[in-house]
């Protein structure tokens, strides 16, 4: 890809995005406009999160795609291709060695660390979209602190079903200031973003990036009387047996016969290979069976 | 165990490889050539460089061919072609009055200074399918008149002379570019003309004729309609003068629109303007349409809640590359999100059935 500059967007591209991820990480959860540029995958599909790997990405850097948790969904393996061949950096599924990790809905398990960076790919950045479809009114209510109608809207879903009904996607507050959009993450997810690594946040279309830096208070909206609830599935994995992890649901044959197994498949796989196992692991078969 | 969705590498490269060959189609039939689709489908041509923002019709025409004929594909395989390009500056402002006009016609007058010339033009065809074309026929040569060598005044200066259109004051103003800003809201007019000139045919159209129907009722007359070739001048800083540098083909539309006046302007007509690549008249009358229903405010006339009032409605949907972009990314998989919602609704169901048998036990 001789045509292209290393990582796809030339120089000057790059400072800007550069300029908005400081100007990002400098006011945490504000979200700053920039020039998005048109890439050669389209909106929808992480053209936000590549626009900011790009930026990040230097020729020693290490980098690893997830959707979903998995190193290989589709797109994962799309946009992990793309940087392999416009920037032609090393690439892993190991969450410990990446240096850069993008990711589209998931948080990786295991615990990251200073020096990582993770790039969420994100659709709509603004919290309060869908109580105020006006962006010119939502910036004013981030400069105004005003974040009643969301409490108001928290509460509503409290009196009607009996609980905050928003299971990914849920608001933060970051370092008391601005409500912040996690992306859509599920909210078991939230509390990991008080982590040692950079977080930035990249949406294409909607033009915004915006950052968490390294150990950032990051609350979930709640109330004192009902408190943040990080649920998951109440099983264990049925792989490795974790029983700490985000499940994703399998249905396995045509009665509705189901599996869980960890949505992190790196993690999962880690955990398979030094012993732990699950109620369906194949090698307890393969045990059971020379028993 | 299932993996529909984790396909991976393989199955991209498989999917990629039957996506070429359904685009070249039975092979015992001619492959298309660029320049056949340049010539032939010079519409689609002008379609792609308007909303591409790249004026190219050979590119245009290899990204119809790429894309299988879907346009908004092929606008986007322009768009992602574009953004790698370096902005090496800017041209000085074309003149639509020295347009070589192959077309140029008003419907507020029944003839103007400069003529009416209807040019190749579908309006007064009988749309009846010419069963001769399925056995690719030569045409007749058509008529030719003499070009006119002086330039064609637009027809609005009649009106403006007069004092009866609100006059458009000229700026030196360099415009904002909506290829390496974000939009930022409120936008001037020279920025939303951008967004409108990009924004997709079909969404412009649509906005202009709920215009027409009452939704920010605004009647329109297209006070002219011209389409031809301008020379394109620029700066070149080591010249130290401008030079032409080539030559576009532009459609312009130009409507009046009547105004009753406010407390500071007497009645008069005012103005709304499209200018698109190509002979693309649909979109560049739309898009004259929506730029004075979005002149509202300025102009000081009532601002209604329809959706062609709104700036932010029309310039953050008007785009077919976000929108199709962002429609159809919810086909990728979502079932980490899905899950959460599963074990939220399922918990829901169990605390409803629990109250309720406790209520039929009481």
């Amino acid at each position: 890809m001789s045509d292209y500059n290393f990582a796809y967007l030339d120089e000057q591209t790059k400072r800007m995005i550069r300029r908005a991820i400081l100007k990002g990480i400098a006011v945490p959860g504000y979200q700053v406009p920039f020039a998005s540029r048109e890439m050669p995958m389209p909106y929808g599909w992480g053209t936000g999160g590549v626009q900011v790997s790009a930026a990040c990405l230097m020729p020693e850097d290490v980098l690893k795609v997830i959707d979903q948790g998995a190193d290989d969904t589709t797109n994962a393996v799309s946009i992990r291709k793309f940087f392999e061949k416009t920037a032609e950096v090393a690439v892993t599924e190991k969450t410990r060695e990446a240096t850069v990790i993008q990711t589209r809905h998931r948080i990786p398990e295991e615990l990251l660390t200073e020096g990582q960076i993770l790039v969420y790919q994100v659709p709509i950045p603004e919290p309060l979209r869908f109580l105020e479809p006006r962006e010119t009114e939502t910036r004013k209510m981030h400069a105004l602190e005003e974040y009643g109608l969301m409490h108001v809207k928290l509460y509503e879903d409290i009196a009607k079903h009996g609980h905050i009904a928003t299971s990914y996607a849920y608001p933060v507050k970051v370092e008391g200031r601005y409500v912040m959009d996690p992306s859509p993450i599920p909210k078991f997810d939230n509390p990991k973003m008080e982590m040692a690594a950079i977080q930035l946040f990249g949406a294409g279309r909607e033009q915004r990036i915006y950052a968490v830096p390294p150990y950032t208070k990051v609350v979930s909206l709640d109330f004192e009387d009902h408190p943040f609830d990080p649920s998951k599935a109440n099983h264990p994995c049925d792989l490795c047996g974790a029983e700490h992890t985000y499940l994703d649901e399998v249905i396995i044959d045509d009665d509705g016969g189901r599996m869980f197994v960890c949505s992190d498949t790196d993690y999962c796989a880690e955990r398979q290979a030094t012993g732990h196992r699950g109620r369906l692991s194949p090698s307890q078969d393969l045990e059971k069976a020379a028993e | 165990m299932y993996v529909a969705v984790k396909g991976g590498e393989r199955a991209i490269d498989n999917a990629h490889a039957w996506l070429a060959e359904e685009r070249r189609g039975d092979v015992t039939v001619a492959e298309l050539t660029v320049p056949q689709i340049r010539e032939q489908l010079a519409l689609a041509v002008n379609r792609v460089m308007t909303e591409g923002s790249l004026y190219d019709p050979d590119l245009a025409a290899l990204a119809i061919k790429q894309s299988r004929g879907d346009l908004i594909e092929a606008i986007f395989l322009i768009r992602a072609y574009r953004t790698t390009l370096p902005r090496i500056g800017h041209s000085h402002p074309v003149e639509t009055d020295k347009m070589a006009c192959d077309r140029r016609v008003s419907a507020t007058f029944k003839d103007v200074p400069g003529g009416q010339v209807l040019g190749p033009t579908f309006d007064y065809t009988h749309r009846l399918l010419d069963f001769k074309l399925m056995a690719e026929g030569e045409v007749p040569e058509a008529a030719v008149a003499d070009p006119r060598l002086e330039p064609t005044p637009h027809v609005t200066s009649f009106l403006n002379k007069e004092g009866l259109i609100q006059s458009e004051a000229a700026g030196d103003e360099i415009p904002p570019d909506l290829t390496r800003e974000p939009l930022e809201l409120p936008a001037n007019r020279a920025l939303r003309l951008q967004a409108l000139t990009r924004g997709d045919e079909g969404f412009i159209l649509s906005m202009a004729y709920s215009t027409q129907r009452g939704y920010g009722n605004s009647h329109a007359f297209v006070g002219e309609l011209r389409i031809g070739k301008v020379a394109v001048e620029m700066d070149i800083p080591e010249l130290g003068f401008a030079i032409e540098i080539g030559e576009v083909e532009l459609t312009e539309c130009e409507t009046v629109n009547k105004f009753a006046g406010s407390k500071v302007e007497p009645p008069q007509f005012t103005r709304g303007y499209g200018l698109t690549f190509g002979q693309t008249e649909r979109k560049a009358i739309s898009m004259a349409l929506v730029d004075r229903s979005l002149r509202s405010k300025e102009l000081g006339v009532e601002v209604s809640n329809s959706p062609a009032h709104d700036e932010e409605f029309v310039l953050y949907h008007c785009d077919n590359i976000q929108a199709t972009g962002f429609l159809e990314h919810i086909k990728l998989p979502h079932y980490v999100d899905f899950q959460s919602e599963m074990e939220l609704v399922r918990k829901m169901r169990v605390e409803i059935a629990s109250a309720s048998a406790k209520e039929a036990a009481e």
